[in-house]
């Protein structure tokens, strides 16, 4: 079910602030049979300040680690983070497509970029080679009270040429990784939009402001929880969470998950083994109610039952947008 | 009302400034509001950003280069993936930075401040020291309690050690070969 063996880079933010997103990933590709391969001595991509102040700092930045990569002869690096993905692909973009920019960048370098390395996001690993009906196979546990608000943050699947993954405005990747855990999914129009991403010590009050409004569309489509796949998402609307009422009057308890925690916990994981314990909204409340799969009917006839586990993998859920079927298969081929 | 006079020079020098840092032409712009439309920041902006795009065309260099907007731009991409030009908005947002920085034009003082926190961090340990970062920002802005409040919450997550790689003299070095390059 797995296509191969990845290079594996976790980014910063995965071993600080974010080692739940870290832990939870580890756990789940472990589980799900994929082989995770170190990136030896990563460092960091460069991320917004380096790209803010010069492309070819940046591209050199982000292509020691492809290069270190390249050496290891894995041709797939994946990485949980949005940002450190985006830094990857403009390098990787860039250093193929533009000789002088090439030049200029392994100039900087001790170990040049060659250019033979693809990035993915880890979301992307799991949705495309691994695939919803393989998720829907290793589920032991349902979660009956959790109500879904798929948050995507900017820049997972934009823009659309560089990404080349799941469509620009209605993503729809973990929609379908939870709905094939049978988690309730709700209809979120914010998916993409920006929560004030690294500007969260330098203005605050921006970054509050857009989390607020965040925050309020999700109360606003019944979700009692947010699933994210970016760790400044993560940070803004949960660390800050209590910032945002602070400033903006507002009351919101909304505990902020990852998906790879959801899938976790569905899989049978423990809570602590997936760092739910670092987060500073509780997810204790919705998650309590958890139960082993099928038993909340008392031996269903087996027919009954398979017929179940498999709407829960394929059918559409709520949380998918008419026409998300097309756009989503259509960015695939991308 | 400003009165600009629009020679070829004017029209066309910074657009293609703009072009060779990015690759885009911004004259394929036909002023359609999309991009400002989408843009979740345009509220904290002093120019929208397709004012910002306008003014490239009408090589208005100084106004654009020392706009707040461009460095409060977060590079979200929801211009670039809407523009029906097929303008990569956020990259030419991006490369007025690039400008910007060269010319040491900082409107927006405490982003440029993080942003050295987090390039110093970076040159020293090869990865980044969240903590470190946020001391250095608090001290270099004069701003000592930014998220001060969020200490005891924040402490369960963060680590208390720069995590040094053995490469970080590669990385330094990638730094300093691009400084002394200037």
């Amino acid at each position: 079910m797995i296509e191969k063996e990845y290079a594996y880079y976790a980014g910063c933010s995965l071993e600080g602030t974010a080692s739940s997103y870290d832990r939870s990933i580890r756990v789940i590709l472990k589980a799900l049979g994929a082989t995770l391969r170190e990136t030896e001595d990563w460092s960091c991509c460069g991320s917004t300040p380096a790209h803010a102040m010069d492309h070819v700092l940046a591209g050199a930045l982000a292509a020691r680690n492809l290069a270190i990569v390249e050496r290891m002869e894995t041709a797939t690096l994946t990485t949980p983070c949005p940002s450190c993905l985006s830094a990857f692909k403009k390098a990787h973009a860039k250093v193929t497509q533009d000789k002088a920019f090439s030049d200029e960048v392994n100039q900087l370098l001790d170990l040049p970029y060659k250019g033979g390395v693809k990035a993915k996001s880890t979301l992307q690993v799991i949705y495309e080679d691994v695939g919803p009906d393989a998720v829907t196979s290793k589920v032991t546990t349902v979660l009956p009270d959790l109500k879904a608000a798929c948050y995507y943050g900017c820049i997972l699947s934009r823009p659309p040429k560089l990404a080349a993954f799941d469509d620009p405005e209605n993503p729809v990747s973990m929609d379908r990784l939870l709905a094939a855990c049978g988690v309730d999914v709700r209809d979120f129009v914010f998916k993409t939009e920006c929560c004030g991403a690294a500007f969260g010590v330098p203005k605050k009050e921006m970054v509050l402001r857009l989390t607020h409004k965040v925050l309020t569309m999700v109360q606003d489509c019944g979700a009692n929880c947010v699933v994210v796949a970016c760790p400044l998402c993560q940070q803004n609307l949960d660390l800050r969470q209590a910032q945002v009422n602070r400033a903006m009057g507002s009351s919101f308890s909304i505990p902020i998950l990852y998906f790879s925690q959801v899938l976790g916990l569905a899989f049978g994981f423990q809570p602590e083994e997936l760092g739910l314990d670092k987060h500073i909204v509780s997810a204790d409340a919705l998650i309590r109610s958890r139960r082993p799969k099928g038993a909340e009917d008392a031996a269903p006839p087996v027919k009954e039952k398979a017929r179940k586990s498999t709407a829960q993998g394929t059918a559409g859920k709520p949380g998918d947008a008419p026409g998300a079927e097309g756009t989503a298969s259509a960015a695939k081929e991308a | 009302m400003e009165t600009i006079h629009l020679t070829g020079d004017t029209l066309n020098n910074f657009a293609t400034e703009i072009r060779q840092t990015t690759g885009e032409d911004t004259s394929r712009c036909y002023q359609c509001g999309n991009c400002t439309a989408g843009c979740p920041y345009t509220e904290f902006f002093d120019y929208p950003v397709s004012q910002i795009m306008r003014m490239i065309q009408t090589g208005q260099r100084e106004k654009a280069l020392n706009s707040r907007a461009i460095w409060l731009c977060a590079t979200c991409e929801t211009c670039s993936t809407r523009c029906p030009c097929e303008i990569d908005v956020a990259d030419v947002m991006d490369g007025l930075r690039n400008i910007a920085y060269r010319e040491k034009r900082f409107t927006e003082r405490d982003i440029r401040t993080f942003y050295e926190a987090f390039l110093t961090s970076l040159k020293h340990h090869g990865r980044i020291f969240e903590l470190e970062i946020i001391a250095r920002y608090n001290l270099k802005s004069g701003h000592l309690l930014t998220d001060a409040d969020l200490g005891p919450k924040v402490m369960k997550q963060l680590h208390f050690l720069p995590k040094r790689i053995k490469g970080r003299d590669d990385v330094a070095r990638i730094i300093k070969r691009f400084m002394e390059k200037k």
